[in-house]
């Protein structure tokens, strides 16, 4: 057994001291660097944020969420983030637990909205259309909850309702291996694809 | 149960038990200095390592000596950290041009990556440079995990060895541990996740021009319309395969992995998982490979496995059954084969509520403490479980290093309990329990529930602690109590209505993290010192086997009670009352 002659912390103070250096170089320098370089390489598209392009614009990410009030647009979550939805610098939720009042009233401000942009639509609204997500950028939403807007877009479009429900079909995510994944929608590449219709 | 969920349940559980025996195996080679093909390739890296810094490998250090260089290199860490959060202004890679951090708030991150806990007072992308996240904080969840690595390791060789002066080399164990263990397997899964989608990249924050544009009001000033969206980047992806491979949790973005840039789809979330529990579950394997009986490392592994499902299940059942108040409303719960349904407050399409409430027991189950959804908006009983998960001490897989270490000291109390119940010597693994190692192990279990309540009791009592409580209620005093156990046992996840980033909570959660890090570890590497110098004692008849289903079973127990005896008035008080409420009132 080794016995320092001076006090431990002394002893170990030159190797504590390099070895954390070198680590933090390894760790801290080389580590993400040579990340960010395969990354490039390999998938660049996903490495830059999935940008998504129009007329050489970005308009952008598939990943993240727009916040969309259009009746003519199919409507993202709910979205808490501020100062404004969908801030994309501010990600956030609510925190609010299942009795806070606050979060009832949201819900029933929300249950409103949705029926006065479409006052015929007496279905039970989706729960996920009417509760915030965790992040606040949620770029999709359930299928029920496009099933539930379909009529509402293709009436204000003047579009016939089975065209938009066709493509909801055609942007409908699956289960991966019929396991990963709940069934759900891309809203922005959702609206991209009827902006693009004719 | 919907069969997806349970397919996706069951199948998450056999992957993660395939990788047991080969990763254990693995870490079992490496940390005793036999690293496989590719990577002996880095053996000349690892003695250019030594040789720079004055390091002679094959020279062992008792375990007083061992415990001084691994305190005084996290307290490197945590000097380091704060200096760089203190100076990040006048520092490279710094796009955003953010400003340096407050004192309070720098000293809470400081002790909160050093360890392993990763609480979050501030937010990511709003408030860290490019370089404070690489070598601040990223190296911290290198680094931290390895101190949990090698601290196990060292009982394990306490357990394995005997009659033994030395438990190895810190400045060794440490090295290996980081470049053999942690950084191969962080760079497989950055690369992974980069293909899912992950950011990873050194530009600044990139504008794009959304569809619509949108209109809104701050407090006190005129409306402001844009048609603009800020996106956050940066290396994202390499920290954040460290940080679920660390059981570190802390999320390069305030949303953490419930941020499509940090995990942005169900394959990135499956892999985020199997990283969390990978290293924990096979350092059982591990143990049982270096105290030559792989049994003793399956029974332990039982024992987690068992409490994982359990408290899983509840957890699963109670986040599909929904909000009462919302069914009250006419929303649409139900889970069918266009929607996941269940509450869905605070947590995103993509995982809905089966690989929300999994990813939620495995991040509470272990120390990890990243989120993909916010446990503060779960129902009673499902906050209940992850809440709970850590208060039995992080054991139920744990954190790296760290829940190993956890539960072997709750074998030897278990193994304590056994003996006084037959009227027998307790020992384990040929090793004799004696007053030292239960003062030691006492002392080890004891101090996470005594500063957990204590600070819980403070913050309740004071007005700087109440004026955190972002709910009413109920809910309100399981946030306080959250953010405690959080902190205690090194987890680092909230219920995230408080508002902690305040000097009372910054300073008082940092040092309930400290003491509820290194105190323990002190503890556990006194009994390893201990236990390497005792003599092996012989297998005989009155020996209690410490590898069937009884063990097992009394493992399990011990947990449970002391984790249940300890908490369960605090429990009563806050999720219980909020359950009770919730379904009593409709």
């Amino acid at each position: 057994m080794d016995k320092p002659r001076f006090s431990p912390f002394l002893a170990s103070l030159r190797p504590a001291l390099v070895l954390f250096l070198v680590l933090s170089v390894l760790t801290g320098f080389l580590y993400p660097l040579l990340i960010t370089a395969c990354a490039q390489l390999l998938f660049p598209r996903q490495a830059q944020g999935s940008i998504l392009v129009r007329d050489g614009h970005a308009v952008g990410s598939r990943l993240i969420g727009q916040s969309f009030s259009d009746p003519g647009h199919f409507w993202s979550r709910p979205s808490v983030t501020t100062p404004q939805p969908y801030n994309g610098t501010a990600s956030n939720g609510s925190s609010f637990g299942p009795l806070n009042p606050q979060l009832i009233d949201a819900v029933k401000a929300r249950i409103a909205a949705l029926r006065a942009a479409d006052p015929d639509n007496l279905a039970p609204v989706p729960i996920d259309l009417v509760t915030a997500s965790a992040s606040g950028l949620d770029p999709e939403i359930s299928v029920n909850a496009a099933n539930y807007q379909a009529a509402r877009v293709a009436r204000v479009r003047g579009l016939a309702p089975e065209r938009v429900r066709a493509l909801i079909a055609q942007h409908t995510g699956g289960r991966l291996a019929g396991v990963l994944g709940e069934p759900r929608v891309n809203v922005l590449e959702l609206n991209l694809a009827l902006d693009a219709l004719k | 149960m919907p069969g997806p969920t349970l397919t996706l349940f069951v199948g998450f559980m056999l992957l993660v038990l395939a990788l047991v025996k080969p990763l254990g195996l693995y870490m079992a080679n490496v940390l005793e200095g036999r690293p496989v093909w590719p990577l002996r390739l880095a053996a000349p890296l690892e003695r250019a390592i030594y040789r720079l810094c004055g390091i002679e490998p094959a020279r062992e250090m008792g375990w007083k000596a061992y415990t001084a260089g691994l305190l005084l290199f996290n307290a490197l860490g945590a000097l380091s950290v704060y200096l760089l959060q203190r100076c990040q202004r006048w520092l490279p890679l710094n796009p955003q041009q953010l400003p340096n951090l407050a004192p309070d708030s720098a000293f809470n991150t400081a002790v909160s990556f050093v360890t392993n806990t990763n609480w979050q007072g501030y937010s990511g992308e709003s408030a860290m440079s490019y370089l404070t996240q690489m070598v601040a904080l990223a190296v911290q969840n290198f680094l931290s995990a390895a101190s949990g690595i090698v601290v196990a390791i060292v009982l394990i060789r306490g357990l394995a060895r005997h009659s033994s002066g030395t438990v190895g080399n810190v400045w060794v164990d440490l090295t290996r541990s980081t470049l053999y263990v942690l950084l191969p397997l962080a760079v497989l899964l950055a690369l992974a996740l980069v293909s899912q989608g992950v950011v990873q990249t050194f530009s600044p924050y990139r504008e794009v021009r959304t569809l619509e544009p949108l209109t809104y009001q701050q407090p006190g000033t005129a409306p402001v319309t844009t048609q603009v969206q800020t996106l956050p980047m940066g290396p994202i992806a390499s920290q954040e395969s460290i940080k679920e491979l660390g059981t570190n949790g802390g999320g390069f973005l305030n949303a953490n992995s419930a941020h499509p840039y940090e995990n942005p789809t169900a394959l990135s979330n499956l892999l985020e998982m199997l990283a969390i529990l990978a290293i924990p579950a096979a350092l059982t394997y591990t143990f049982g490979r270096m105290v030559g009986d792989t049994r003793q490392g399956w029974a332990v592994l039982a024992a987690m496995t068992v409490l994982f499902l359990a408290l899983l299940a509840v957890l699963d059942w109670n986040e599909q059954r929904g909000n009462p108040l919302l069914a009250a409303l006419g929303v649409e719960q139900t889970p069918s084969a266009t929607q996941a349904g269940g509450n869905m407050e605070g947590k995103e399409t993509r995982f809905g509520v089966a690989a929300s409430a999994l990813f939620a027991a495995v991040t509470t189950a272990t120390s990890c403490g990243a989120v993909n959804s916010l446990h503060g908006s779960f129902t009673p009983l499902g906050g209940f479980v992850t809440l709970f998960q850590m208060q039995l001490g992080e054991v139920v897989f744990g954190g790296v290093g760290s829940g190993l270490y956890s539960m072997l000291i709750f074998a030897i109390v278990g193994v304590f309990i056994a003996g006084l119940m037959i009227g027998r010597t307790p020992e384990y693994l040929g090793k004799k329990i004696e007053a030292f190692e239960m003062k030691m192990s006492s002392i080890a279990i004891l101090v996470m529930p005594f500063i957990v309540l204590t600070g819980t009791a403070v913050a309740v009592s004071v007005d700087a602690g109440r004026a955190g409580a972002g709910n009413p209620g109920a809910h309100g005093f399981s946030e306080i109590l959250y953010a405690f156990s959080s902190a205690g046992n090194n987890n680092g996840s909230a219920f995230a209505g408080i508002a902690a980033n305040t000097p009372f909570y910054n300073v008082a959660l940092a040092l309930v993290m400290w003491i509820g890090r290194f105190w323990p570890i002190v503890a556990v590497l006194a009994v390893a010192g201990s236990l390497a110098a005792k003599k092996r004692i012989p297998v005989s008849e009155g020996t209690m086997p410490t590898h069937g289903p009884t063990f097992v079973v009394l493992l399990i127990g011990t947990v449970l009670l002391v984790g249940a005896l300890t908490f369960v008035p605090a429990l009563a008080l806050g999720p219980i009352v909020e359950h009770l409420m919730l379904w009593g009132s409709g």
